[in-house]
């Protein structure tokens, strides 16, 4: 059982997400997809956790389901010593207050139909905050807060751009004044120029506000530019867990170390190792036996196959899961 | 492995010459100027990058080569010469016989260019039939050896085979294999990795690297990805707002940028191993293409405007193969 620890905003053990597949004429359970299987780490007051991985490595799914959004199917979410997925829907709600989520698809986050204003005013409207005259005064100060304009509070979400529509999304967890917000791909819809005045804004906003995020991306290069500390998953299991600097200067998992040679560099003069990987990610469906990363790997032994490394400490601060870590 | 050395181009050999393009698309609300007067030269051999945002024209520029610009757009004005004929005044007849075994292309979403009803070999197969008038085991045959080529294990079982059956990146080398069918002399790949993952993107780009050794073909890569550029292009064109507004070898472009542009996109862009504590900003959005702003379409985001910019910038050459669209450098301000 966690003792209170107040280092500690959110503290994850044991997570599994597992969904189910039908098929035949009755929908009888024929497998089960292990989009999150057995994911623990924590994350510290104020800082940034990033969580890095290919598509369908579940690292969404981890996000959603620390915050309910998906039913776990076991292990313990712990938000401030509290038990997420043991609270009552009405502790829930109180929950939820302080733990908000910033979607990746600003075009489909939104609803078309209500006005920017009516949109970010939500939560606080099915809290029951304020008076409605509070509320508006409320939406125009976060609008300001995220670079908006006040007079841009009556129109409506097809009226702006895709970095504006994050930006109405971002008001919409802050007008909470949330204590950790989930950002879920923020930026891969966004241009790169558009890109780095959201992230700016991100972080100027979690030091003005002391906020919390568990930043989920594919873009290795975003997520170091975020990060205090990154986590890597591959086929529902965190494979390595470090400091910023740490995993990128020196990476223990073999994944880890591939997945960041593979990133184009943007300097025709720069030489470097190169490991390109073979093949593709396998299906979380039948996932290999053993290191589930042994088939692509290329420092893999025969216990590899075998055995399913444990996640643990190799240095200190520094997590992986590996038999060979950092023997490269 | 390291980086590829850039090969030598021959300057003589000119495969592709666009000459003040334009198109637009005649919309209800008004005229988008997508493209609007582009001028690129090619050689064999070479590969040239198309960088912008979205929006600022580079799929359409392709797409206009091609001349597989659907309605409401149109191509208004200007040339395309591919090996010394004006593809615009083609019929569609000889347009034909040119795109898809001379000229072919790869799409972006692998999953959606395959047609979903028909098995990858056939598709192959296919364009076998029409282009080279192959027929039975003698198609069948290549189009193994094309799966062979494109590094998919067990071609005979992946030809009967259809596209939902396999992953985003075997796709992809699905598409590649069709697009080289013919071995053409210019392949126009439209972001053939950005629907893919890292590890697999780079296997793509390992693999069109090899061929393009192989069958020394001419490419232009259109990418918002400026990682992809540095590794893959000779040369770059960087596209704004229909425009291109600065033209240059890949290393001049990335050790040098010129245009207050291509400095905001090298500077917004984090950068793995240098780690700032502010990313650089470009200030607004990309103006809109039905009543472009006068003069420069930078100018609005641009920190270092002044008067001049109130005009329409030329296309300047400073040295050979070296242009850039933008007022800081010319002569006489």
């Amino acid at each position: 059982m966690a003792v209170a620890n107040t280092e500690h905003l959110l503290e994850v053990n044991n997570l599994k997400k597992y969904f189910p597949i039908k098929g035949g004429i009755l929908r009888h359970t024929v497998g089960t997809v292990k989009a999150v299987d057995g994911v623990s780490f924590t994350v510290r007051r104020g800082e940034t956790l990033g969580l890095v991985g290919e598509s369908g490595c579940g690292k969404t799914t981890t996000g959603r389901t620390i915050l309910r959004l998906e039913q776990a199917t076991s292990g313990e979410v712990l938000f401030e010593d509290k038990d997420v997925l043991k609270a009552s829907s009405r502790q829930m709600k109180a929950l939820r207050r302080d733990m908000q989520i910033v979607f990746q698809d600003p075009y489909a986050s939104l609803d078309p139909r209500i006005t920017v204003g009516q949109s970010v005013a939500e939560g606080l409207v099915i809290h029951g905050i304020g008076t409605p005259k509070e509320r508006e005064e409320r939406v125009r100060e976060v609008l300001a807060k995220v670079g908006l304009h006040a007079s841009q509070i009556n129109r409506f979400p097809h009226e702006f751009s895709g970095g504006q529509r994050q930006r109405i999304g971002i008001a919409r967890a802050l007008i909470m004044e949330p204590k950790l917000i989930v950002c879920d791909e923020p930026v891969s819809a966004l241009d790169v120029s558009i890109q780095s005045q959201v992230l700016n804004l991100l972080r100027n906003l979690q030091r003005e506000f002391g906020l919390t995020y568990l930043f989920i991306a594919h873009n290795l290069s975003v997520v170091e530019h975020i990060s205090d500390r990154v986590g890597v998953m591959y086929l529902g299991k965190l494979v390595e867990l470090a400091s910023r600097e740490d995993l990128f200067r020196e990476p223990l998992h073999p994944y880890t170390k591939a997945l960041i040679s593979a990133i184009p560099n943007p300097d025709p003069t720069a030489r470097r190792e190169r490991i390109v990987l073979q093949g593709d990610v396998p299906s979380p469906i039948n996932p290999p036996a053993g290191c589930r990363f042994h088939p692509r790997c290329w420092i893999a032994r025969p216990i590899c196959s075998e055995q399913d490394p444990e996640f643990a400490e190799k240095r200190k601060g520094h997590w992986a899961a590996c038999h060979f870590a950092g023997e490269f | 492995m390291t980086t590829a050395p850039h090969r030598s181009t021959d300057p003589s050999q000119e495969i592709l010459r666009v000459t003040g393009l334009k198109t637009h698309f005649f919309t209800d609300e008004g005229v988008v100027q997508a493209v609007d007067g582009i001028d690129i030269v090619l050689h064999r051999g070479e590969t040239l990058g198309i960088v912008g945002e979205s929006g600022s024209g580079k799929s359409v520029t392709s797409l206009s080569i091609l001349r597989l610009v659907s309605r409401p757009g149109r191509v208004v004005a200007g040339t395309v010469f591919f090996d010394g004929v004006d593809l615009l005044t083609l019929n569609d007849e000889e347009m034909r016989t040119i795109r898809g075994n001379r000229i072919s292309m790869i799409f972006q979403q692998p999953t959606t260019a395959l047609n979903p009803v028909f098995r990858v070999g056939d598709q192959i197969i296919e364009t076998l039939e029409i282009h080279q008038g192959l027929k039975g085991e003698e198609a069948s045959g290549r189009c193994r050896e094309l799966l062979a080529m494109v590094g998919l294990p067990d071609p005979n079982r992946r030809m009967k085979q259809y596209p939902h059956e396999l992953s985003g990146g075997q796709c992809q080398r699905v598409m590649i294999a069709m697009a080289l069918a013919c071995n053409p002399e210019l392949l126009i790949a439209d972001e053939p990795t950005t629907a893919l993952d890292v590890t697999i993107q780079a296997q793509i780009l390992d693999l069109m690297r090899a061929l393009r050794e192989k069958i020394n073909t001419s490419i232009i890569l259109i990418t918002h990805d400026m990682g992809v550029v540095a590794e893959m292009a000779d040369s770059v064109a960087v596209m704004y707002a229909g425009q291109i507004v600065e033209y240059a070898d890949v290393r001049s472009l990335f050790t040098d940028p010129k245009h207050p542009y291509t400095q905001g996109l090298l500077n917004s862009m984090p950068m793995l191993g240098h780690v700032r504590d502010e990313l650089a900003v470009i200030p607004g959005t990309v103006p809109s293409l039905i009543n472009p702003p006068s003069g420069c379409r930078f100018a609005s985001r641009c920190s270092q405007r002044f008067e001049a910019c109130d005009r329409d910038p030329a296309m300047l050459e400073l040295a050979e193969g070296r242009r850039v669209r933008c007022w800081l450098y010319a002569e006489k301000r």
